[in-house]
């Protein structure tokens, strides 16, 4: 029992209710906004210590014994996303005070990004299936609001679109959980995984795995559930897209990782080999996409789908060593897809447009602007010894390992594909004539930089630094493969 | 009794999956709330439909239905609530501002729009 779990919910929580208050000032809800954040950060770094130290920490909500109540379970894995979480909702939300716009902050944007964080922090820290479908809806109703926020045309015509294909998928996961409560009779994630393995996982328990991969899968925009996500999440703003593209995928990725990992290990022979083949048609897609289009944000966007491809990957291959790269790479990819989304923000503040075509020359006035880009261009590609490439290298030697030649040679492939579709933009928008802008003026680029600084050191130090973060990395890797531990965690109090 | 229910909700998401292929909006915010009705019944269904007693455990109680899933249904219930009043919300926006509520005239294959 440890109250500390409940902080990186609560701080969002209530700071939300207050910002909501405070809405008329600006300033003030503003710097109430990232102190906020801030200390969310440092409660989720005690969080990850206390895991670090004393192993998974529990939390039975109102003192319901385990299977009964509402459990919050906190383990590596979960620690160490709601500490990355939080980094980078302080760096957007940084970000926001130049960028967002006065209307949109009277608008009640502040409030809504705390409410946002508190539906991620939850559905990471969540032991109980039910629990995380009610913190998917606080996380989606948030970026609901966050998508349309501002009612230009495009926003208004995507958000109708994205409402659309989650409620469809809340209540298929609503259906989903149904089914597998008149199966195993409980909600709670631990004792679900100990019942599904006393009865082995009959024919009914993989069509339900098969329904999770469906409802995760439309959260995750993996193939073929990826068509909602290239159109949405090219409408609002930049912070919101970087928030957007760097946790709400990421939040279906994780769940898959959970559910695969603690429910439905016991035939693999169907459901990984699905995921397996699904990861790799994804990489694909996404690679096709992120070649075709000269539009910065429409190729970073193609790229967030082969990044879900790689990770999923690796959850498919299902070793502890493979696992370990798809939560190394997880990471990684939060940071530094934040941080391009930040940086390619900056690039439409300073020239107005997104079209490729159109910028050239940047690096001439904005020299520290174009080489973080090309830094977290060069990460994003898993270039040693920058923070991709730990990941990559473990997912890849892994895939082979298996003997899941295809899959591991795409996924080597893709990164080459990767690296040319980010370098194009560098080639074209950084390189060649320097031009002038007309808005170029008006953009506030040194303070829009610090935020992606902040994320392009973190992750060149969790590249370079890998040795040292490695063991936490196995360690939630070592859970994932042994459900025994965490089952253990749980139901022992 | 629990065979009647599975058609009785195999038709609402019938009906619910027909009006959200649909063209107008409308139709389509109907068919997501019919969804969300079928969805209800069914966890309803997946609980176990008994006859009579109230949810309560007494020490020697006879017989109790299964409280679990119409918590579930209450949570969910609010939960569409929400989502559907806001999609109301939003299509009426998005009609004012788009001057349309056909889905044909929505795609918004024109980028940069």
């Amino acid at each position: 029992m440890n109250n500390l779990l409940l902080l990186p919910i609560l701080i969002p929580l209530f700071t939300a209710v207050i910002l909501i208050f405070l809405n008329r000032f600006t300033i003030a809800s503003r710097w109430v906004s990232a102190l906020s954040f801030l200390s969310t950060v440092f409660v989720s770094f005690l969080l990850f210590q206390k895991v670090q130290a004393d192993g998974i920490q529990t939390l039975n909500l109102g003192s319901w014994e385990a299977p009964f109540g509402i459990t919050l379970v906190s383990d590596m894995l979960s620690s160490l996303l709601v500490l990355t979480t939080s980094v980078i909702a302080f760096a957007c939300c940084l970000y926001s005070f130049r960028a967002i716009g006065e209307e949109r902050e009277k608008f009640y944007y502040y409030p809504i990004l705390q409410f946002l964080i508190v539906g991620i922090n939850g559905a990471f820290t969540t032991g109980d299936i039910f629990n995380l479908f009610v913190f998917f809806e606080v996380m989606l109703m948030s970026s609901y609001v966050l998508l349309v926020l501002g009612g230009t045309k495009a926003q208004l015509r995507e958000s109708v679109k994205y409402i659309l294909v989650n409620i469809i998928s809340s209540s298929l996961f609503v259906i989903t959980v149904a089914y597998l409560y008149s199966v195993v009779g409980t909600l709670n994630m631990a004792h679900i995984s100990s019942r599904i393995a006393e009865v082995g996982q009959p024919g009914i328990l993989t069509v339900i795995a098969v329904l999770f991969l469906i409802v995760f899968g439309l959260k995750g925009a993996i193939f073929p559930l990826y068509f909602w996500l290239p159109g949405s999440y090219y409408a609002p703003p930049a912070p919101v897209l970087a928030l957007f593209g760097a946790l709400l995928t990421k939040v279906g990725v994780y769940s898959i990782m959970r559910t695969y990992t603690l429910f439905f290990p016991h035939d693999p022979g169907y459901t990984h080999e699905l995921l397996g083949a699904l990861a790799v048609i994804t990489i694909v897609v996404g690679i096709i996409g992120a070649l075709a289009y000269w539009d910065v944000k429409k190729i970073i966007i193609y790229n967030i789908i082969v990044a879900v491809g790689v990770i999923l990957f690796g959850v498919s291959v299902n070793t502890t060593e493979s696992l370990t790269g798809a939560i190394f790479y997880l990471i990684h990819d939060m940071l530094i897809k934040a941080a391009l989304f930040l940086l390619v923000g900056i690039v439409i503040a300073i020239t107005g447009t997104t079209n490729l075509k159109k910028i050239s020359g940047l690096i001439k006035n904005y020299p520290l602007l174009g080489w973080m880009f090309l830094l977290s261009a060069l990460a994003l590609a898993g270039i040693p010894p920058l923070s991709g490439f730990v990941g990559k290298l473990l997912i890849i030697k892994s895939g082979f390992g298996a003997e899941a030649y295809w899959g591991a040679g795409i996924v080597l492939m893709s990164s080459l594909l990767v690296l040319f579709s980010v370098m194009k933009i560098f080639i074209n928008g950084f390189w060649g004539i320097h031009r002038t802008y007309e808005e170029e003026e008006k953009a506030p680029v040194s303070w829009l930089l610090i935020s992606p600084a902040i994320l392009v050191i973190i992750s060149v130090l969790y590249g370079v630094g890998a040795e040292l973060v490695y063991p936490y990395i196995l360690e939630a890797a070592e859970t994932l493969t042994n459900p025994s531990t965490y089952i253990n965690a749980v139901m022992k109090e | 009794m629990e065979i009647v229910m599975a058609f009785v909700v195999g038709i609402i998401f019938m009906a619910a999956t027909y009006l959200m292929l649909s063209k107008s909006l409308l139709r389509i915010i109907i068919g997501t709330g019919l969804l969300s009705h079928g969805t209800h019944l069914l966890v309803l269904t997946m609980g176990g439909l008994k006859n009579g007693a109230a949810p309560l455990l007494g020490e020697h109680a006879p017989s109790y239905n299964d409280p679990l899933p119409q918590a579930l249904i209450l949570t969910a219930i609010v939960i569409a609530f929400g989502v559907t009043s806001f999609f109301l919300v939003l299509a009426y926006r998005a009609y004012q501002e788009l001057g349309t509520d056909n889905m044909d005239r929505l795609r918004g294959t024109k980028i940069n729009e």
